[in-house]
């Protein structure tokens, strides 16, 4: 199988003062898989999150995308190359409603801006039909089309899970990084999202996934890394990080729970 | 009490699902706005005692309507920095001052570049300058916006209110050019004359309130443009999650600093016609003072909304024009002595005084302002009970 490297995380560590958050964690995501990143309560999941979208500077070490560095750019920029993420706490833009919260994402790769929207030209009108358009087609995608109208604070938890979810697709992402994307889902929920996830991926977009939950984790991907104290300690498919010693060290008993 | 509350829902709910209704409604209220200075437009009416609660005393009513609708201006600006994009702008007054002080060094004979610079021969027209000092006003807000935008909300009001102390600062003790506290007169007028030859726009306020009002429609009119898209919606993502706006592809940074440049213009406009109209420019006009009271004028009528900065505009100026009025109707007395001292008590010397203690009450009962953003959609939706359509982020 030719695998195409997507994102390649090349011994990145990030120092907070004397906190190490991430020590020379290595691993490569590749194009139409979905990897999922795991680790205990302060593995630094987040914070290599962080790293890759350009939330941290690396202290040492670099991130590529589709083969370019990224670390150091502009957030808005890492978007519009095709790197989009989700939020662990969730950040939609409460009084916004859905349709506004996706369209802002896809405005990303939109090329007019305040003279054309002032004067209202033809190409603006254009673009703005356009993300429209998009906006509700992946609200669709994601199952929510039915709350379009509604302000987003006032969207039920799991909507707005899809929401987030819905607005970084927006971006047409080449990457999507989702974090903790089940957080707080009862299994019925989790369930449909497992589902999206694959859809998502279906569609042609490669998954990045934090979760907690080893059995949505173990379900859906197709590789994991495993973090433990800002250092990768495993990586390999379900099966292999399941048994790995180490991981089992890491997650007491959790073997049995999935 | 219901049914008085029943009836305003079912008006409102009229014009709010009946577009031209709706627009007829604006048009009328627009075209009353034209004839408001005028005394004949009340004495016609011929309803004594019912247009002395409306027509100011204390100063001429066209001028009142004039200082209104520049007020209104600059608070359509200030609401697009601070109500739409959520940046705290306490120096706003100073973007007022550029476009004041352009218009006049280029319009005034007086005018050191003319008299002491030779930068030109002969005074510019009016017209010509106005574009220029909304450039130079755009100019200072990018100017000051490039450094003080990269700190975030207690902060950048800080380097706001610094930047408006500057303005006032340098137009007071500099002598060069914008000569200092004598200031600039002569400041020319806007063109055009009635057909009987002599000037529109001299010394009758009335033609500059018919001006000002048309450059609010338009404002009002490019502003909903901008709102209502892409530039709108980052405005409030900003407002909102500026993190997540960055991460969701927007590049904050540019988009403040366009609410920054947009606002800057509008202000300038502002401050040229005021210029043209006041026909002497100097320092004492842009105090601190007055870029809280705009301030005030955006918060108290509804941060984010159009209609509440125009609202909260009018307001701020109107009211205590009024209160004058009233008192002098009443024989309020204007300087009241207590001891030895006699303290000035119009209402117009008050102001500051009565909007600060207005201001915390609404802030404390209705934090969001008069007439806030989307409270139509909600009225909307809570009659309808269903789906409000594509209100926009206006």
């Amino acid at each position: 199988m030719d695998r195409k490297p997507l994102l390649e995380v090349d011994n990145v560590t990030l120092r907070f003062g004397g906190v190490v958050a991430l020590d020379q964690v290595n691993f490569t995501l590749y194009e139409g898989e979905i990897l999922g990143l795991i680790g205990p309560n302060g593995a630094g999941k987040t914070t290599c999150f962080n790293a890759m979208t350009g939330v941290y500077l690396p202290t040492e070490g670099q991130i590529r995308f589709r083969g370019e560095q990224i670390s150091g750019r502009k957030r808005f920029r890492i978007t519009k190359m095709g790197m989009a993420r989700t939020f662990q706490n969730i950040r939609l833009f409460p009084e916004m409603t859905a349709l506004e919260n996706v369209q802002v994402g896809a405005d990303a790769h939109h090329r007019t801006s305040v003279p054309s929207a002032l004067l209202r030209l033809p190409r603006h009108w254009q673009e703005e039909k356009q993300g429209r358009a998009l906006a509700e087609e992946v609200l669709d995608f994601v199952g929510i089309r039915h709350r379009i109208h509604e302000v987003a604070r006032n969207l039920p938890y799991g909507d707005q899970r899809r929401l987030e979810i819905a607005r970084a697709l927006a971006t047409r992402p080449t990457l999507l990084c989702l974090d903790e994307p089940a957080a707080g889902f009862n299994p019925a929920e989790k369930a449909s999202l497992l589902e999206l996830i694959r859809k998502i991926r279906d569609s042609g977009v490669t998954v990045l996934l934090i979760e907690h939950d080893m059995r949505l984790v173990m379900g859906v991907t197709d590789r994991i890394v495993v973090l433990e104290f800002g250092k990768k300690i495993a990586e390999g498919s379900p099966a292999e990080v399941r048994d790995n010693p180490k991981v089992i060290a890491a997650y007491l008993g959790v073997p049995d729970a999935a | 009490m219901s049914a008085v509350t029943d009836l305003w829902h079912r008006v409102t709910g009229f014009f709010n699902q009946s577009k031209p209704a709706r627009i007829g409604l604006i048009v009328v209220f627009v075209a009353f706005l034209y004839v408001l200075p005028n005394r004949e437009f009340y004495e016609y009416l011929n309803i004594p005692g019912v247009w002395i609660p409306l027509y100011t005393t204390g100063n001429d009513m066209a001028f009142v309507l004039f200082t209104c609708t520049w007020t209104i201006l600059l608070a359509l600006g200030l609401n697009v920095v601070v109500g739409y994009a959520g940046l705290l702008d306490l120096g706003f007054f100073g973007f007022f001052a550029v476009g004041a002080y352009t218009v006049a060094l280029m319009t005034s004979p007086e005018s050191k570049l003319i008299t002491e610079y030779n930068w030109f021969e002969s005074p510019y027209p009016w017209l010509v300058t106005v574009p220029i000092a909304i450039a130079l006003a755009l100019l200072s807000g990018v100017l000051l916006g490039w450094p003080s935008l990269r700190v975030r909300g207690d902060y950048l009001a800080i380097v706001t209110l610094g930047f408006a102390e500057v303005i006032r600062i340098i137009a007071k003790n500099q002598d060069w050019i914008l000569n200092g506290d004598r200031g600039i007169p002569q400041v020319g007028h806007p063109p055009g004359t009635w057909p009987d030859g002599t000037p529109i726009f001299q010394f009758d306020a009335k033609p500059y309130y018919w001006l000002a009002l048309t450059m609010v429609i338009v404002a009002v009119f490019l502003i909903r443009n901008l709102v209502r898209s892409r530039v709108g919606r980052a405005w409030v993502a900003i407002r909102e999650d500026e993190d997540a706006a960055e991460l969701m592809g927007v590049p904050t940074f540019r988009f403040k600093l366009w609410a920054f440049a947009i606002g800057a213009a509008v202000g300038g406009i502002s401050g040229s016609l005021w210029a043209g109209y006041n026909n002497f420019v100097n320092s004492a006009t842009f105090s601190v003072e007055n870029s809280i009271l705009v301030l005030a004028a955006v918060l108290l009528g509804g941060a984010g909304n159009q209609a509440g900065a125009i609202l909260g505009g009018f307001l701020v100026v109107y009211v205590p024009e009024w209160l004058r009025s009233v008192g002098d109707v009443f024989g309020w007395p204007k300087t009241v002595r207590v001891f030895d001292i006699n303290l000035d008590v119009s209402p117009t010397s008050l102001r500051y005084a009565f909007f600060g203690v207005l201001l915390i009450v609404v802030m404390i009962f209705r934090p969001q302002g008069l007439w806030p953003n989307r409270r139509r959609a909600a009225e909307f939706k809570d009659r309808r009970q269903a789906v409000v359509v594509g209100e926009g982020v206006g």
